[in-house]
């Protein structure tokens, strides 16, 4: 308990703290991120309707236009509706709710098997090193929303048609982790390579510790904190990238759309007047890929001059 | 006074941060003689280094030099605008750092970087520096032939060698070495400082010479200064200081500094007590008391200033 | 071997390859290229004494350091403690545990030798907890304190990092991890030479006292004659891989048979040249 108001002190009185209150964008970018994570998490007790509910849809609801009640039922939608009578609002509550879910678990997942490798490599060398090295630098010559539509692809192919749309959120997070896992693995390679020469090293070999035990216990505590960084940057791009799935029509399925495909769906009508149909998911895409991304320069930016 | 070149007076040394400030310097004046050779000897954090960066103007910021005066012969050079800084610095006052690796630029010949540094100071045509360049490193008993050698196809010593010579190009009034031995060995480092010693002399330029190690002092120098956590200990001609030390800081670093003549194993080192105090938990009056074993009343609350035998302590005053 | 030896060194060697890679020698048509770190090098120390290797840069010093600790396995020659070969493969997993509880290394760099991210209770349970010599986390405790006060530090000090101590202290914490275990062997690489002299002068007085109270063996690297003179019983000077002179302390000073330990001794910075 001690060590807990301790702590909570010292990161009041630390650096970290005092330059984040000192940026006004970051303070924004935390805000928008908080609030839409919010928002998603708990799409049910905030939107309004439920739009996948088939029954609960009216057909004559269809194209409302945002804050005017509809010519027909008298209803108002504060983000209009789409072709299908949906409410745009809670559309995109739910649909915030995919993406986020996508992209937070395709970066876990990158993550994961980018520190793995990553500390395999660097502590490995030899043959061990220059295979997970020449796969990254293999992976990487590839655009990465390429790579994650191949995987994509693949999978559909070899999944019977029943399960295709249930397994597509899985597949989606799998396809993206795969194709985002170099960043970390380089970055974690180079500084296990700098702290496997580092005599506390030493010194747990000498007590007879597995290569495994001083991977775990002694060097990933060491590497993780450029692993924060690239992962918020990872985040921004999963989530574009699962959008841009989504927004080819091989991400998420319309049964369980996200923004991606929510920015499909509306670019049919855009230009014949339904503007909104497009535009609020969109916007949304935007807020939340541009606030993380900023959170993780600000991020870089202040844990950088921390090495001295 | 007439023949010092360098005159240090009161200078402070700050580092504010955001709770306040750290003083890395506190009120340290002392001069340099033409031709001399003086040491400034202490430990991590005492201030040595900062003093050398104080002089030649290259703290890091925020560091910044708070109050104090230092003067080149007649002319006051901390406050030097950007211009006429670059005019002393390389020029006057010459600088030697402590890793011959990371002083020489792996990417230029040894010959090149020679003749960059004269011509940037001296007006000679590049035929005549090129000659310069030469003899300089004839002067460091490096064959002339190497010219067009990069740093890294030289050994440690051979490359502080050619920092020497680089020091020395444009023929400065003073030079400030900053622990130019520490990373060499034990058998090059004699010889490095015998060449520092012997080339200084010649042109009659003095050497600001910073080390932590006392052996190195006795041998290269001709007066020591003691710093203590930012301030001046003691300072005196070498032989004098060492023969006899007054403050009992310094008397303690004697103490426990091994000598390779004396003792075996059954020696036990005397050991100051306690260790010196961080910029930012400095104790008040003299700094060294929470250690001194013939600490008195006053030293607690009052701070001692150099006094005529060189030594900043209580113990002499109404001697 | 006298039976008084605890760890005897014969004929020990250690080559590096630095042959370029195959395909740029094979291209080229050159030789491999190779380093005999250490040549040929033989020495015993006995039980409860300090053996110093003192050497410049690339005398092989450390790499001896290695190999003695069981770090680094030897090209040949073998390193025997209580008669026991170090490196036997055929050893098992158990046996080769018991041997590894007798020795240990204090390292030179005070910043690297101790894991930033771990608190120094963690960095001395460690070794307690590998060789299972503790039950109980009350045990343990109880012993990570006994060491902490065996080397001068305080209790409090178990729940801080690396960080928060000065140079001297951190090297305190890498002695109190060395005696974790209760060794009979420690190397010791340069464990002041990062130091400034006033807190060099009290690790080093530590390390006597701990070799009085304990009987422990020292393995001393250094490239200080100056450190060595109080610190060793014994001194083998290295050059270029190779052990060039060999004497007990007082007499390879004071009568040094070879030129080039005349050559270190006469380096070796003197505070009062009228001496």
């Amino acid at each position: 308990m001690i060590s807990e108001k301790r702590f909570l002190r010292r990161f009041q009185e630390s650096d970290f703290l005092h330059d984040f209150k000192r940026s006004p964008v970051t303070i924004v970018s935390f805000a928008v991120v908080v609030v839409l994570f919010l928002l998603a998490v708990f799409a049910e007790l905030v939107a309004p309707t439920n739009p996948f509910d088939v029954g609960s849809l009216n057909l004559m609801n269809g194209f409302t236009p945002p804050m005017q009640p509809n010519a027909f039922t008298g209803e108002v939608f504060p983000l209009g509706t789409d072709d299908q009578g949906r409410d745009l609002l809670s559309a995109i509550i739910f649909g915030l709710r995919v993406s986020l879910f996508v992209g937070l678990t395709a970066v876990i997942l990158a993550m994961v098997l980018g520190v793995s490798l990553g500390l395999l490599a660097g502590y490995r060398g030899g043959w061990v090193d220059s295979l997970i090295m020449r796969a990254a630098d293999i992976q990487v010559t590839f655009p990465s929303i390429l790579i994650a539509m191949l995987i994509f692809g693949v999978a559909r192919g070899l999944l019977p048609p029943s399960m295709r749309d249930e397994l597509a959120i899985s597949v989606l997070i799998i396809s993206i982790g795969l194709s985002e896992w170099v960043p970390f693995a380089r970055t974690v390679r180079g500084t296990t390579l700098v702290e496997k020469e580092k005599e506390y090293v030493q010194a747990a070999r000498l007590i007879g510790l597995s290569s495994g035990q001083i991977m775990l216990r002694h060097i990933l505590p060491n590497v993780l904190s450029p692993v924060l960084v690239i992962a918020t940057i990872t985040l921004a791009l999963a989530i574009i990238a699962e959008a841009t799935l989504s927004f080819l029509g091989v991400g998420a399925p319309p049964t369980e759309p996200s923004l991606g495909t929510l920015i499909r769906i509306g670019q049919d009508f855009l230009f014949s007047g339904e503007w909104w149909i497009l535009i609020f998911p969109a916007a949304t895409l935007l807020a939340l890929a541009l606030s993380v991304n900023l959170l993780g320069d600000w991020l870089r930016d202040i844990l950088n001059p921390r090495l001295k | 006074m007439t023949d010092s070149i360098l005159s240090v007076r009161n200078l402070r040394v700050v580092f504010p941060h955001r709770h306040g400030k750290l003083v890395a310097i506190d009120n340290i004046s002392f001069h340099i003689q033409r031709g001399e050779i003086i040491g400034f000897v202490g430990e991590s954090g005492a201030g040595k280094s900062m003093t050398g960066a104080a002089i030649i103007g290259l703290i890091d910021p925020p560091g910044y030099i708070e109050r104090g005066e230092i003067w080149l012969d007649n002319l006051r050079i901390d406050q030097s605008v950007r211009g006429d800084a670059s005019l002393i610095r390389g020029k006057r006052i010459s600088m030697i750092f402590q890793d011959p690796l990371t002083s020489l630029n792996p990417l230029r010949t040894i010959g090149d970087q020679l003749m960059e540094t004269i011509l940037t100071h001296l007006p000679l045509s590049a035929e005549a520096a090129r000659k310069k360049a030469i003899s300089s490193l004839e002067e460091v008993d490096i064959d002339p032939s190497r010219f067009g050698a990069y740093p890294h196809e030289f050994s440690g010593g051979m490359r502080q060698r050619v920092v020497i010579a680089l020091a020395l190009c444009a023929e400065p009034e003073l030079i400030i070495a900053d622990e130019p031995t520490t990373a060499l060995d034990v058998s090059v480092q004699a010889q490095v400082l015998d060449l520092l010693k012997r080339l200084c002399r010649e042109r009659g330029a003095s050497v600001m010479l910073i080390t932590h190690d006392m052996g190195v002092i006795a041998e290269t120098t001709d007066r020591v200064a003691v710093l203590y956590a930012g301030r001046l200990a003691e300072i005196g001609p070498t032989q004098t200081l060492l023969s006899n030390p007054k403050h009992p800081y310094t008397r303690g670093l004697i103490a426990s500094t091994p000598s390779v003549e004396s003792g075996d194993i059954g020696t036990h080192l005397f050991q100051i007590r306690g260790t010196m105090p961080r910029l930012d938990a400095l104790p008040p009056g003299c700094r060294f008391h929470p250690r001194c074993e013939q600490i008195m009343a006053r030293c607690r609350s009052e701070q001692p200033e150099v006094a005529e035998n060189g030594a900043a302590c209580f113990l002499y005053e109404d001697d | 071997m006298k039976t008084t030896d605890l760890i005897q060194v014969e004929g020990l060697r250690r080559r590096f390859d630095l042959s370029e890679p195959w395909l740029v020698r094979l291209l080229a048509r050159r030789p491999k290229r190779f380093l005999d770190a250490v040549d040929d090098v033989s020495f015993s120390i006995e039980r409860g004494k300090t053996y110093a290797l003192v050497g410049e840069s690339g005398s092989g010093k450390s790499t001896i350091a290695l190999m003695a600790v069981g770090l680094l396995r030897p090209s040949s020659g073998h390193i025997l403690i209580d008669g026991h070969n170090l490196y036997d493969r055929s050893r098992s997993e158990a046996e080769h545990r018991r041997i590894r509880q007798r020795l240990q290394m204090v390292f030179q760099s005070p910043y690297a030798s101790l894991n930033p991210r771990w608190r120094v209770g963690s960095i001395l349970k460690e070794p307690l907890r590998v060789f299972g010599l503790t039950q109980g986390p009350k045990a343990e405790t109880h012993r990570v304190h006994e060491l902490l006060e065996q080397v001068g530090l305080s209790v409090s000090d178990a729940s801080r990092f690396p960080h928060e101590f000065s140079g001297g202290q951190r090297q305190r914490i890498s002695i109190a991890r060395a005696l974790a275990s209760r060794p009979d062997f420690i190397v010791c690489d340069e464990p002041t030479s990062a130091l400034d002299v006033s807190v060099q002068a009290q690790v080093l007085n530590l390390l006597k006292d701990l070799q009085k109270d304990l009987g422990l063996t020292y393995l001393f690297i250094t490239h200080d004659l100056a450190v060595v003179r109080v610190m060793a019983h014994r001194i083998g000077v290295l050059k270029s891989g190779r052990l060039v002179e060999e004497e007990d302390t007082k007499r390879l000073i004071e009568f040094p048979q070879s030129d080039y330990t005349r050559m270190l001794i006469r380096s070796a910075p003197r505070i009062r040249p009228s001496d």
